[in-house]
Parts: C-alpha cells; structure tokens; sequence
C-alpha cells in the first residue's frame, strides 16, 4: 500500500470500509430506479426519437435537407462531428494519461468518463455517415477490394485518416473501458439475487474469478492499453483537425492547428465530465467519492487547457497579420468584425475569459459555478468549431460567391437528437453498470481513505 | 479423481501476505489468492511469474505496423498509383510522411485488439465462462488463499492447519474438488 503526504487532501471521505465501497457503487443498480431517472430517461428518448425521425428523413430526403450552399459545404454536420469527438476526448485522457502520471484521483472519475467518451465517440461518427448522404455505401471508406478497377481508397487523403483514427479511437477506447469493468461486472454478478440479472451479469463478467495471475495479466493489460491509448487520444484529435489543417482555405490551413485542436477537445471533454459528473454524485449518493477536491483537479485542467486554447486563438491571429498574407488576414478579420461577429465573441467569451476565472480557488470549488461553467465552456467549444468551420468558407475568394448559413430545423433536430441518444445511452449506463471503478477505488483506499489518513499510526512505517 | 483444497479467508489483504509468507517459508505451496482488487507484492511471493502480454503487445503492434506498410504500398504504388496533386506516386518511401498516421493508428489497433484478445483467452474470461472464485465475497470484500493438499506432500493437513491458525484468517473452508 502507497502513502501519501498528510497535506493532501483524502480522495474517500468519511469511514468507508471495503464493503462500504462495494455498497455504494452496486446499491443504485440493485434498487429500484428512482423516478428522477425514469423522468430524464423519457425526455431523453423523446428528442432522441426526434433526432432518429430527422436522420431518416435525410437518409430518405438527401443532404439538400441541410442549410447547406455551394459556398458553405461543411456546417453543422461537421461542426457537431468536431464537437462530439473532442468531448470524447476526456475519458481516455483521464483513464490513460493520468493512469501513467500515477494521478490516483482519477479512480473516481474514469469509468464514467469512458463511457462518456464512447458514447460521444459514437456520436460524432454518426455525422461523417449521415454526410455520406447514401449510408448505405459507408463501407466504400474501407480499402475493400472491389469491382471498380480495383479503385482504393485514397490514403493521402486526411479524411481517410479520420476514418482510421476514429475507428481506432473508438474499438480502443471500448475494449480499455470493457476490461476495467470486468472485475466490477463480477462483483455485481457475486451480489445478485435475482436470476436474470445474476445470469445477465454472470455474462457481462466473462468468468472473472480475481485469482493471483489474473489480476496480474490484468494490471499489465490496463498499463500497455493506457500506454498506447496515450498517443491515441494526441493522434485523434490531431488528425481531426488535419481535415481543416492540410486545405488551402484561409483561416484553415495553420500548423498550429494539432496542438490547439487537442487542447481543445480536453478542455470540452473535461467540461463535459463535470456537467455530467455533478449531477451524477448527486443523484447516486457518490458524494464522498466524487467530491470537490476532485472537481477542483478538473477545474484545474479546464483552466490550462482553456489557457492552451485561448494562447492558440490570439497566436492565430497575429500569425495571420504576421504573416502578411492578406486573405489570410482578411478571414481572421471576417471573423471579428465580419457579419459572424457574435459567434467570434461568444466563443472568445465563452473559452478565453470563463476559465480564467478558475484561478481564484473559491470558485473552482465550488460546485454551481462549476456546473454553469461547463455549460458555457461546451457552448463556447461548439462555437469554436462553427467559426472555424463556416466563416472560414462562407466568404471566399469570389465575392460574388460569398454566402451566409442558415441551419434548416433538420440540422437543428440531428443535433439535437444526438444529444437525446447520448443522453439515453449515459442514464443506461448510470442504471446498470458501475459508475465506479470499483477495484480501483479500493486499491485507493487505505492509501487516501480519509479514516486511514486521520488514523494515528498513517505515518508511522510497518 | 478429488483432491482436497483449503480455502483460508482473511479480511485484510496485508493480513493474508504476512500469513502467506509465513507459509511459504515454511515450504507451503499458495496455489492461488482470489481477491477483489490486485494485491500488490503477492506474485512473488506466491510464485506468480509476471506475465508476457507486455511482448505479445509488442509483436502484435510490429505486425499492424508491417500490414499497414505493405497494405498500403500495394493499394497506393503498386496496384493503382493515382496523382493527387502531384505527389510521387511511383515510389513509398517518397510518399511516405502521408502514411504515417494511418500507420500508426493501424500499428495501435493492431497492437491494443491483439493483446486483449489474448488477454481474454489466457485468463479464460470469454462470455458465458463459469467463475471459479472459491466465495461470492471475494470478489466485495474478502480475500482468499488456496492451498492444494496435492502441491503440499511434504506437509499433513495437519500441519497445515497448525501454520494457518497464527495467520490471522477469519474463515477457513475445506472442500473436495476434482
């Protein structure tokens, strides 16, 4: 067992024992769901429904349902594919990065993560498909051999890298979340009464028995997986934002770009975990496991990150003076002043000065301003990627084919709607999977438990 | 044919690795220690060899890395060169820095569903396998130590037993299994 300084604050407060841990994370999936949960989880499913009946209107309809022109190509759809995969970003971020930085107070905050980050992941691989306009020729993005020459693929292209990175980034980030729940899927499984839900469990638990040699292949697993999920999670985002990246559009074509993108997609994934986070340790009476010590490290992450972000906006724009390329210029001065003026400042607002306000330590500990950041922060980040997208574009070289978008109620209803789903997936979650890393919080335990920490002999050697 | 097994509980898992070390000590065979999170430092004590999916990870990513190479050196320069903006397209190594992402998310693919499949075989957890875990409590709040009469010849039951009693245990359970 690890100690600590005595300084650092106690990851698990108040006198909880094995059992204790154990009790805490099963009891909201044995009992009864709350009618909280019920209420949310219809609301969800209605504006998920919406969001499926818009989909398959546009399946049936095609893309000339969008707000889309010849001048703006890429909007919304894109815009919400950015938005989505950065969210997923936090999950891996917090279950590998922090694994390999030994950062123990990510125990408690992980497993949720993860399944946000998939569930996000998910989301944003809807938008490519639907862009695709004909789904049902989606495996053409695949180097399949074929009757068309045989025509591959183009792997100089940075979408067909989107393809690679976001498929991998998704059946890797599964398979890591998959395997730490595992243990925990066994525990539950060891605790249940009734039938079906021993025999569900029983599946979902693959046989874990927790022997010697298992929990050793286990911990080695978890080590290579969040080893090579770290590059991942860089990669990702960074080839994301090659799409824009490696175009000859103004205010596209910057090399700043990877490292802004990444820094980025943490700082909305990490504000996205505290929105969900918040109401989560609430509702299931996790507060003495997720508490504001907890919200205080994201918050300090939401701060340098959306130090990284805002130092890449004002670098932007000098380079585009600096550089005295004067298309280059003009699209960052379309973007001030220019008639997409107030997404420019909202999303300046919203990223640039909001996460300041992280330094004065009352306010990142505390829980409401916390929660009315995060919203402001994912507003602000999908206005990040709107303004990239479409004011980049909307006005070109051609003045004569200068345009302005204006989202149809079917852009507004797919996006909508891929909140409902994912919201719809996130309560399945909460209800009948761990929101805890169950093994790992007990490993934790004696460590950083807070009646270990008080106990009079924490500091004395064995 | 059955054999006898000694199941010992311990409600501490520092508990149990004193006790286990007591045991080995005196020439005790520890068959297996279920618990509910790894303990660590109880491998080499109970004799576990670390485990070498570290390398098949490895090897699994070296060859992601060869079939990414060879995949799209064939698919880009051999079976169908197209101009994309000018770019060589008769040579790889000259168009290479294009391929390097998918590279590398291949390689990482490769190497990450390799190991967890072999992961899944070697600890022979797969949908639908029975658990094995001598207690339901092992895996909430208890640990537990095996001790196989058939390892130990050496030593009586008796004798056994007489080692275990200073080991702190909370339960002790003995069951015939085949």
């Amino acid at each position: 067992m690890q100690k600590e300084a005595a300084i650092r604050e106690p990851l698990i407060l108040g006198h909880k024992s094995y059992h204790d841990v154990t009790e805490d994370v099963c009891r909201p999936i044995e009992d009864k769901a709350p009618r909280m949960w019920y209420v949310l989880f219809g609301i969800a499913l209605i504006i998920a429904l919406y969001g499926i009946g818009c989909i398959v209107y546009l399946l049936g309809t095609g893309i000339g349902v969008w707000g889309l022109n010849k001048t703006i190509g890429w909007a919304w759809d894109i815009t919400n594919f950015v938005w989505w995969v950065g969210i997923g970003h936090a999950g891996t971020l917090i279950s590998a990065v922090l694994l390999l930085f030994r950062q123990k107070w990510r125990m408690a905050i992980n497993r949720s993560a993860e399944a946000m980050t998939i569930f996000a992941v998910f989301m944003a691989g809807l938008f490519p498909l639907i862009h695709m306009g004909r789904l049902w020729v989606g495996y053409w993005v695949l180097p399949l051999p074929n009757q068309f020459g045989s025509l591959w693929v183009n792997f100089n292209s940075p979408l067909l890298w989107d393809v690679f990175a976001i498929s991998t980034y998704l059946s890797v980030s599964l398979v890591f979340w998959y395997i730490g729940l595992i243990p925990d899927f066994a525990t539950i499984r060891d605790r249940a009464k009734k039938p079906v839900s021993k025999k569900m469990y029983s599946i979902l638990s693959f046989g874990w028995s927790g022997g010697a040699k298992n929990w050793n292949r286990f911990e080695t697993v978890s080590l290579v997986l969040a080893g090579l999920a770290t590059p991942l999670v860089f990669s990702v985002h960074s080839i994301v934002s090659f799409d824009f990246a490696t175009s000859i559009v103004p205010g596209w074509h910057t090399t700043i770009f990877p490292p802004y993108f990444v820094a980025g997609a943490v700082f909305s994934g990490f504000a996205m975990v505290q929105t969900l986070m918040l109401v989560m340790r609430k509702a299931m009476g996790l507060e003495a496991y997720i508490h504001t010590k907890h919200v205080e490290y994201m918050n300090i992450v939401i701060m340098v990150t959306g130090s990284i972000v805002g130092t890449a906006y004002i670098t932007e724009l000098f380079i585009s003076w600096y550089s005295g390329v004067e298309y280059e210029a003009y699209a960052f001065l379309n973007r001030a002043t220019g008639p997409y003026w107030w997404a420019y400042w909202s999303m300046m607002t919203c990223n640039v000065i909001s996460p300041q306000l992280m330094w004065i330590r009352k306010l990142r500990r505390s829980l409401l301003f916390t929660f009315f950041i995060s919203i402001v922060v994912n507003i602000g980040m999908w206005f990040e990627r709107y303004v990239i997208i479409v004011t980049s574009i909307h006005r070109d070289y051609l003045p004569s084919a200068w345009s302005m978008h204006y989202p149809s109620h079917i852009d507004i209803g797919v996006y909508i709607g891929t909140i409902g789903i994912f919201f719809v997936f996130f309560l399945l979650f909460a209800r009948y999977f761990p929101v805890l890393a169950l093994n790992e919080i007990k490993t934790i335990l004696k460590g950083s438990g807070q009646s270990y920490k008080e106990a009079p002999d924490y500091h004395k050697h064995h | 044919m059955t054999e006898k097994v000694i199941y010992v509980m311990y409600d501490d898992e520092e508990v149990l690795k004193d006790g286990a070390k007591t045991l080995v000590s005196k020439g005790i065979k520890i068959a297996d220690v279920f618990s509910p999170f790894p303990i660590h430092g109880i491998d080499p004590i109970i004799g576990v060899k670390n485990t070498r999916l570290g390398i098949m990870a490895f090897l699994y990513g070296l060859t992601g890395l060869m079939l990414a190479t060879v995949g799209m050196r064939f698919f880009m320069v051999t079976d169908w060169p197209m101009n994309i903006g000018g770019k060589p397209n008769f040579s790889y190594l000259e168009n290479m820095l294009a391929f390097v992402p998918v590279t590398f998310e291949f390689t990482v693919l490769c190497a990450a569903h390799g190991m967890v499949i072999t992961y899944l075989l070697a600890n022979k957890t797969l949908p639908g396998m029975p658990a094995h875990n001598p207690d339901p409590r092992t895996t909430d709040d208890r640990f537990v130590m095996e001790i196989r009469l058939s390892d130990n010849h050496q030593s009586s039951e008796n004798e056994i037993d007489e080692l275990l009693k200073n080991t702190g245990f909370v339960e002790i359970d003995k069951k015939e299994v085949n």
